[in-house]
């Protein structure tokens, strides 16, 4: 910053016309306020609150609080539903992300591997990451309907008997992750098709001088190496969305049966607009910022190994 | 391999098309069994058998009944008239911002842009109590303005314009200012349409974002009259006319037609600006 400081004047002489009389100081002051101002008041300031709220004993509506400590985290982490709803993400994560990642690799390379239908199968794959998860949550809901829906009546054609999806503590969880690897997968394929495409054809030549001219001899020794960044992007993107699960909890579980589908998004939810106990709720929300910000960070240094490989 | 294999190559592709077209099916069986519903009176929905398309065509009644016991146009026009004004916001805020860090010197400008980069990080979801409790205090909870006013800001299109302003030489901006051009003018007359791409790929990607938004509407507002779509289909269902598949698959259809049918025509420019968006 200084050094750029002490550079102006002399760079200034260089390029008379682009360092202008009035100054660029102020005008870039003026041009950023508005965004400074918001981020402030809309970004940074509510992080701090969060931050005070989750050390007091606030209530909504009430206008006095007290510092209270680590009380509400220390409920938070002896709170049973917290470390249900916790794990119960961590296992949604861990069916979503390699499901969402593997279908979306497998249906890329097929989609790239001849032009045959490729625009019509591009557009179908893509449909459900467009649409509305809320509505298509409420439609999901019927096909995993116990009597009626689509999943129970295909199985009952096949002579297995289904079980009622959503309200089994066996599978509700798994059936939410089935809808997540759903309407994820379009997006991970559209991400490994531009990752498909960057892969310089001369690696190809290459690998077949050398005698790797088959398919799997492709895929192996040069298309699958080429996609480990995009891969990586690809996994940490989904796994952050995971843990942002919570329209189609909140539309056809609610989190239950007994918790059996309870996960982070969901209890802050409840616990801070439902039952309105902000204090717990920032807690929350303090521990939620940790784990995302954690996710985004290695994503970043994932991206900025990515540039640096091209 | 092409001429010495041409039965091997022909069961790839055979086999290409088969995968693809049980990948497709398991992405388009809601949408084409939301429709199928949407079509059919109640006792076929409950019968044993399932037909694809419904022997008593039910779907004029259906459609009518989700049109009349929910303003369904109404959830769909807040979700338009929320979506613009978000948008509007963001692009006011952002332009100028990113121009200035993209294009100007002054004092400042690289601490701003590490705010705006540690901004990026913040999950939108942990921001909730607090824009809460402000709305609260301003009195604007169960208004427009309380599903508007928390998205003015967008680091995210801060970062992505700045990217893209950058990449254009300083000759044009300098030759533009010989010229008389003040920086508003190149703002308007250089910089957007020169990124026009880019602005649309934001807007493809705010748009998308707020249209399909549950947690912050659930939140923000109660009053159906100012639902967005999102929340809508849901305020439908838990109403008394919702309790019937029929009319509630057709109501689901209106709320995610909009969108569908924006991505069908202009395809391409979806995807990449989704895809462009994210990788960036």
């Amino acid at each position: 910053m200084t050094a750029l400081d002490q550079n102006r004047p002399r760079r200034a002489d260089a390029k008379p016309s682009l360092a202008k009389r009035s100054g660029e100081h102020g005008l870039g002051w003026l041009a950023v306020s508005p965004a400074l101002l918001l981020l402030i008041g809309l970004l940074f300031g509510p992080v701090a609150a969060v931050m005070l709220f989750s050390l007091t004993d606030w209530q909504l509506g009430s206008f006095t609080f007290h510092f209270i400590g680590t009380t509400n985290f220390r409920t938070l982490f002896t709170d049973p539903t917290f470390w249900k709803a916790l794990s119960n993400t961590l296992v949604y994560a861990a069916v979503v992300v390699p499901g969402t990642v593997l279908l979306g690799l497998v249906v890329a390379l097929l989609i790239e591997a001849s032009p045959g239908l490729r625009g019509f199968y591009r557009a179908a794959h893509f449909l459900p990451v467009m649409s509305t998860m809320s509505a298509m949550a409420i439609v999901w809901g019927t096909m995993l309907h116990p009597t009626i829906g689509l999943v129970n009546r295909a199985l009952g054609a096949m002579g297995i008997s289904g079980v009622n999806w959503l309200r089994d503590e066996r599978t509700a969880l798994l059936a939410l992750a089935l809808i997540g690897i759903w309407q994820g997968f379009g997006f991970a394929m559209v991400l490994f098709v531009s990752g498909l495409k960057a892969i310089p054809q001369q690696l190809y030549d290459a690998a077949a001088v050398d005698g790797a001219d088959g398919v799997l001899d492709r895929l192996r020794f040069v298309t699958l190496p080429m996609l480990g960044p995009v891969t990586m992007f690809v996994v940490i993107l989904t796994a952050t969305r995971a843990f942002e699960v919570f329209d189609s909890v909140r539309v056809l579980t609610q989190g239950g049966p007994n918790y059996a589908s309870e996960v982070l998004l969901h209890r802050f939810y409840t616990e801070s607009f439902d039952f309105l106990r902000m204090g717990y709720g920032a807690a929350l929300t303090v521990v939620y910022l940790a784990i995302v910000v954690l996710l985004t960070l290695t994503q970043a240094r994932l991206l900025e190994r990515r540039v640096h490989y091209s | 391999m092409i001429a010495r294999f041409p039965g091997r190559r022909f069961a790839g592709r055979v086999a290409r098309h088969a995968i693809l077209i049980l990948t497709a099916a398991f992405a388009l069986l809601p949408f084409v069994w939301m429709v199928s519903l949407s079509l059919k009176p109640p006792e076929e929905i409950f019968q044993a058998d399932f037909h694809l398309w419904p022997t008593a065509f039910h779907g004029v009644e259906n459609y009518r009944v989700a049109l009349t016991a929910a303003p369904m146009f109404r959830f769909l026009l807040n979700g338009l008239l929320v979506c613009t004004a978000i948008f509007a916001l963001q692009l006011l805020v952002c332009i100028p911002c990113a121009y200035a860090l993209a294009k100007l010197r002054f004092r400042g400008r690289d601490t701003l842009f590490s705010a705006v980069l540690v901004g990026l990080l913040l999950p939108p979801q942990a921001l909730a109590i607090p824009h809460f409790v402000m709305l609260n205090v301003f009195g604007l909870l169960d208004t427009y303005a309380a599903l508007i006013l928390p998205w003015a800001i967008s680091t995210f299109g801060i970062f992505l314009l700045r990217q893209f302003f950058r990449s254009i030489p300083d000759e044009i901006i300098r030759a533009a200012r010989l010229d008389g051009l003040g920086e508003f003018e190149i703002i308007w007359r250089i910089m957007i349409p020169m990124t026009a791409p880019a602005l649309t790929a934001f807007g493809i990607f705010s748009v998308v974002a707020h249209w399909n938004d549950l947690f912050w509407p659930l939140i923000a507002v109660r009053r159906e009259e100012i639902s967005t779509p999102a929340l809508g289909i849901l305020l439908f269902r838990d109403d008394e006319a919702g309790q019937f598949f029929g009319p509630l698959m057709a109501g689901a259809v209106i709320i995610v037609a909009p969108l569908l049918v924006a991505f069908l025509i202009a395809q391409r420019r979806f995807i990449d600006g989704l895809a462009v968006t994210t990788m960036r």
